[in-house]
């Protein structure tokens, strides 16, 4: 584990019925998801072992009832993990007490919740300062910093209003808001944006990645929408039956998946939007002429792929060449999708 | 809803035999049984146990209640808690009515409390609410009954808030605790079925006479429904929100303060609705126990048969039930406004800054004008001598008295006790089969079991005579309703229109305390059986009406359309498509009926009639706690046993239709 480590699970299990624990230490190894829902238990998490670094963004997804949320709910001890540890910045949360588990929630965790999860009896402002007035914060000095926030997801001007006085957009912008307030080091958002109609969550999206853009937080996000992690993704991570299938870049989940399932779920993707020059570039491979940037995908050089001669082109990332890309390979993966 | 098929098929056949040949081999026994009787060859003992077989649980529960009483000392402590109570309800009665004792600063002017009334219903429903505050307690004080009126309100000032945080403080500890949960749940549902005279004498014996042990039975009688909307609205908290809570690091106690309690606020508030409305309802009832207020007098002035009085006492009591009950529901559904940016503080708290203002304004008033403070006994605009005259007037027109007349002979001799002298005619084992195979029939087993201990145990106690009188009243009764309020609830359901005004009509009777329906039936029927029918009659008539109204309005619109488009008339949609599906609605109406009159059937006792109420009634007077609580579980018993049968067929019908809860 490096020291840039924020969430490190290892063999992590979340096992749903009468004896999690006892069913969990006589089970045999290698058991499948259907076999132990014979034996009358759900495996909500399924030996997932995963690690989320400083700064990235890692979104988990898969289809409902693939256990990404139970997963989530691990992370930040909402749910007790059957088997497994999980650690956040070094400290094993599973020994923690009560009360350390509270301070960990109040200073440095954050989670935006699908159907927003707000207090319908308070207004969007206390809303907001409801983590601050937890930790006892006094009351002017949280209303400022709730105000604060409250501008940040831009709803100044309706501080004053109730929950059920907004639309569903706004409803969430106070979820994000109250998920802020504490200045999380780490923010879990469960599907934050799927309750939402299409457009509006299309505006959400942008809006989340200007605040990431400004604050640069350790993101957990879940979706089971493919398009929104390809998105907003450094690292997807893909569930099915509680367990991971594979957890890599966007780039190398439609190039390579790891399973079957993948495959499928990466099937009736555009391949060419997701697939960056930098990923297809080869150290090994000399190439001459004018460079294309790493970070541009293969879409955006459909042009010049198509009307290029070079047999491989070079790839530069911040002015430094670092390959060569082969032509027919991009050309390949740009028309595979047409 | 394929398991749900299974599940029902294979319940129908136990032990290989089916459900239905089950119960009509019972049917089958007790009708042998019967005839056996008929002609004489059943020996007696079979036919009703010897009195010697009786086990005399009366002596027992009085050895038992002595012993907690005097050995444990809890006399002791209950007389404790009556100085708390006393000084409580010293206070209120001395605001309310001007009682001499601490503080000695009422009476509150009828004026002040008239006019924060109207400036609270402005606050929770606009002028229509206001009207009907200020209107019920000026409505009050000009017929002459401040005084009473008050002193009702002073014990349910303090019963209610009383009954409320017991009944939130039990109501979380059963969600928090499931062992408490799965312990107090049959305690409830006894309580909620128990006749309300078996709350009464222990309250007379343990806490003293008089509005203490008034308010200490209002108490007990109103904490059940508030346990039981607690506990739902704190399950009903979404996950999210806890979860929220949980992320924001609230400790156990700030979530249960600020997470869980104003999540539940919308059941919690229904339960205060309740409380409020079952505490009206019992606190005219403690008049039995010598309470004073309008029961008392609503009791002495039945008794002498001044009608007009009765009457307008009548709807002092029903103003004030409805008052509270649109009152309560109207905070139920109340939200929270936001006021934009600077608005002044006054304006933020306008009732509050209105309701004190008129409240001081008015208590100067009064102190200038007497007639503003009391209303002296000369000065009210009672009519209860001419409205006397114009009902005596009214019942003694020829038509009246002939139709009175006729349902009174009619009815009671060709139909009531005939059906009377049936049922006592049948063999006590006769009788429990016949009720067990009602309830393996349409509940199951669990449920014939349960009928067939429980009506057991009813002719252990002895008192099995009266036991099937009060069946009788309640079967006949109900099944008169029925053929009433069923017609009527098909006919409203028809429209839109009828159906919202019969259900307010419905929803309004509901809230009247009980004693209430006994004024129009010793109206039209004096004191005779038929008026003790009848009182039943109309009160349970409300639910039924009622839940056939919503049964039918919630059948799917697209079930209905398809009735249509497949060509059916309106008679065989209603009845091929309609009622089938209303029918488990129904059946909770029709159960809501049966429990209705078993509590009817008990406060008409004071009308004069030979079943368990009367004899509870007679244990008012005197000291015999054994036996009223071998009464009051008998009349429980019996109507557990429908409750359990009737609720269960209800929900297996609903789950078999696909109908979800």
């Amino acid at each position: 584990m490096t020291s840039d480590t924020v969430i490190s699970c290892k063999n992590v299990w979340k096992i749903f019925g009468a004896d999690p624990e006892g069913y969990l230490a006589k089970m045999p190894a290698g058991r499948s998801f259907d076999e132990i829902r014979a034996d009358g238990y759900i495996a909500g998490v399924k030996d997932v072992s995963i690690e989320v670094s400083r700064g990235e963004m890692l979104v988990i997804m898969g289809l409902s009832g693939s256990g990404k949320s139970t997963l989530v709910r691990c992370f930040s001890r909402l749910h007790e993990i059957t088997g497994g540890t999980i650690e956040v910045e070094g400290q094993d949360i599973m020994s923690l007490s009560e009360k350390e588990l509270i301070d960990l929630r109040r200073n440095k965790m954050g989670m935006v919740f699908q159907s927003f999860g707000l207090l319908p009896h308070r207004t969007v402002l206390d809303n907001v300062a409801f983590p601050l007035e937890m930790r006892g914060q006094d009351k002017h000095e949280r209303r400022a910093r709730a105000m604060e926030v409250v501008k940040l997801v831009g709803l100044e001007g309706r501080e004053d209003y109730f929950p059920r006085e907004l639309s569903g957009g706004q409803q969430q912008r106070v979820g994000i808001a109250r998920s802020l307030a504490i200045e999380p080091d780490i923010w879990f958002l469960d599907e934050p944006f799927s309750a939402l109609d299409p457009l509006i969550r299309r505006e959400m999206q942008d809006e989340f990645l200007r605040l990431q853009d400004l604050l640069g937080k350790t993101i957990v996000f879940i979706t089971h929408d493919f398009d929104e992690a390809l998105r907003l993704a450094d690292r997807i991570a893909i569930m099915k039956d509680g367990a991971v299938e594979q957890c890599d870049t966007p780039d190398q989940i439609v190039l390579n998946p790891a399973t079957e399932y993948v495959r499928k779920f990466t099937e009736e993707i555009d391949k060419a939007r997701v697939v960056h020059a930098g990923v297809l570039a080869k150290s090994d491979v000399t190439a001459s002429g004018e460079p294309v940037e790493a970070t541009a995908t293969v879409q955006e050089l459909a042009r010049l792929l198509v009307q290029d001669t070079r047999d491989s082109i070079p790839v530069t990332r911040d002015g430094n060449v670092i390959g060569g890309m082969n032509r027919a390979e991009a050309l390949e993966i740009l028309l595979e999708a047409g | 809803m394929a398991d749900a098929a299974e599940v029902l098929a294979s319940e129908a056949k136990i032990g290989g035999i089916s459900r239905t040949l089950g119960a009509q081999i019972l049917v089958g026994i007790a009708v042998v049984l019967t005839i056996l009787h008929y002609v004489g060859l059943l020996p007696e003992a079979l036919f009703r146990l010897p009195e010697t077989m009786v086990p005399p649980f009366a002596v027992w529960l009085d050895v038992i209640f002595n012993f907690v009483k005097d050995d444990l000392g809890l006399l002791a402590l209950t007389r404790f808690l009556t100085e708390g109570l006393q000084w409580l309800l010293d206070v209120t009665a001395n605001l309310l009515f001007g009682k001499r004792r601490w503080p000695n600063i009422g009476p509150i002017p009828w004026t002040a409390v008239a006019a924060v009334a109207g400036v609270i219903g402005y606050h929770l429903g606009g002028w229509r609410m206001a009207f009907l505050g200020a209107g019920t307690f000026i409505w009050t004080a000009l017929i002459g009954q401040w005084k009473i009126a008050m002193e009702t309100m002073s014990v349910l000032v303090v019963a209610a808030p009383l009954a409320f945080f017991i009944g939130l403080g039990l109501g979380i500890l059963a969600w928090k605790k499931p062992w408490f949960n799965r312990a107090i749940k049959p305690v409830l549902s006894v309580l909620q079925t128990l006749p309300f005279f078996t709350y009464l004498l222990p309250a007379v014996i343990f806490f003293k006479v008089g509005p203490t042990a008034g308010a200490v039975a209002t108490t007990i009688y109103a904490i059940p429904p508030m346990i039981l909307m607690t506990t739902l609205g704190l399950q009903k908290v979404s996950p999210e929100v806890v979860e929220a809570g949980n992320m924001s690091g609230c400790t156990k106690w700030q979530l249960l303060r600020h997470v869980y309690l104003p999540s539940a606020r919308t059941e919690i508030l229904v339960g205060v609705n309740q409380v409020i409305m079952l505490c009206l309802a019992m606190v005219v009832l403690t008049a039995f126990i010598g309470m004073p207020g309008l029961g008392a007098k609503l009791l002495a002035m039945m008794g002498s048969f001044k009608l007009g009085r009765s009457f307008e006492i009548g709807v002092t009591i029903v103003l004030l039930a409805v008052m509270l009950d649109r009152m309560s529901k109207a905070w139920v559904v109340k939200q929270p406004e936001h006021f934009e940016k600077g608005t002044p503080w006054w304006k933020r708290n306008q009732t509050l800054v209105l309701a004190v203002g008129a409240f001081v304004f008015f208590l100067l008033v009064s102190k200038v004008i007497p007639e503003a403070q009391t209303l002296g006994r000369k000065q009210n605009f009672s009519q209860g001598k001419e409205l006397d005259n114009l009902i005596k007037g009214f019942l003694n027109i020829d038509i009246v008295k002939a139709t009175t007349g006729f349902l009174r002979a009619f009815v009671n001799v060709q139909i009531l006790i005939p059906f009377r002298n049936f049922l006592l005619s049948i063999p006590t084992p006769a009788f429990i089969l016949l009720v067990t195979a009602f309830a393996l029939y349409l509940g199951g087993r669990k449920q014939a079991i349960y009928a067939l201990i429980f009506f057991c145990l009813v002719a252990l106690s002895g008192w099995w005579d009266r036991s099937v009188i009060t069946l009788y009243s309640v079967i006949s009764a109900v099944a008169i309703a029925m053929l009433i309020g069923l017609p009527l609830g098909i006919w409203a359901a028809r429209t839109e229109k009828w159906s919202k005004r019969i259900l307010l009509v419905c929803d309004t009777a509901q809230t009247f305390p009980s004693f209430v329906y006994l004024i129009p039936a010793i109206m039209l029927f004096g004191i005779t059986d038929i008026a003790v029918i009848f009182s039943i009659l109309i009160f349970a008539m409300v639910p039924l009406t009622r839940y056939t109204i919503e049964g039918l309005r919630t059948v799917p619109l697209e079930m209905t359309e398809a009735a249509d488009m497949a060509g059916a008339t309106r008679m065989q949609k209603l009845m091929k498509v309609q009622l089938p599906l209303a029918l488990p609605t129904m059946a909770v109406g029709f159960n809501q009926a049966i429990m209705f009159a078993f509590f009817m059937v008990i406060i008409a006792a004071f009308i004069g009639t030979q079943d368990l109420g009367q004899e509870l009634q007679r244990t008012l007077a005197g000291t015999d706690l054994g036996k009223n609580f071998v009464l009051g579980i008998c009349v429980s018993l019996m109507a557990l046993t429908f409750d359990l049968t009737i609720l269960k067929w209800s929900s297996d019908r609903k789950q078999a239709l696909g109908l979800g809860d």
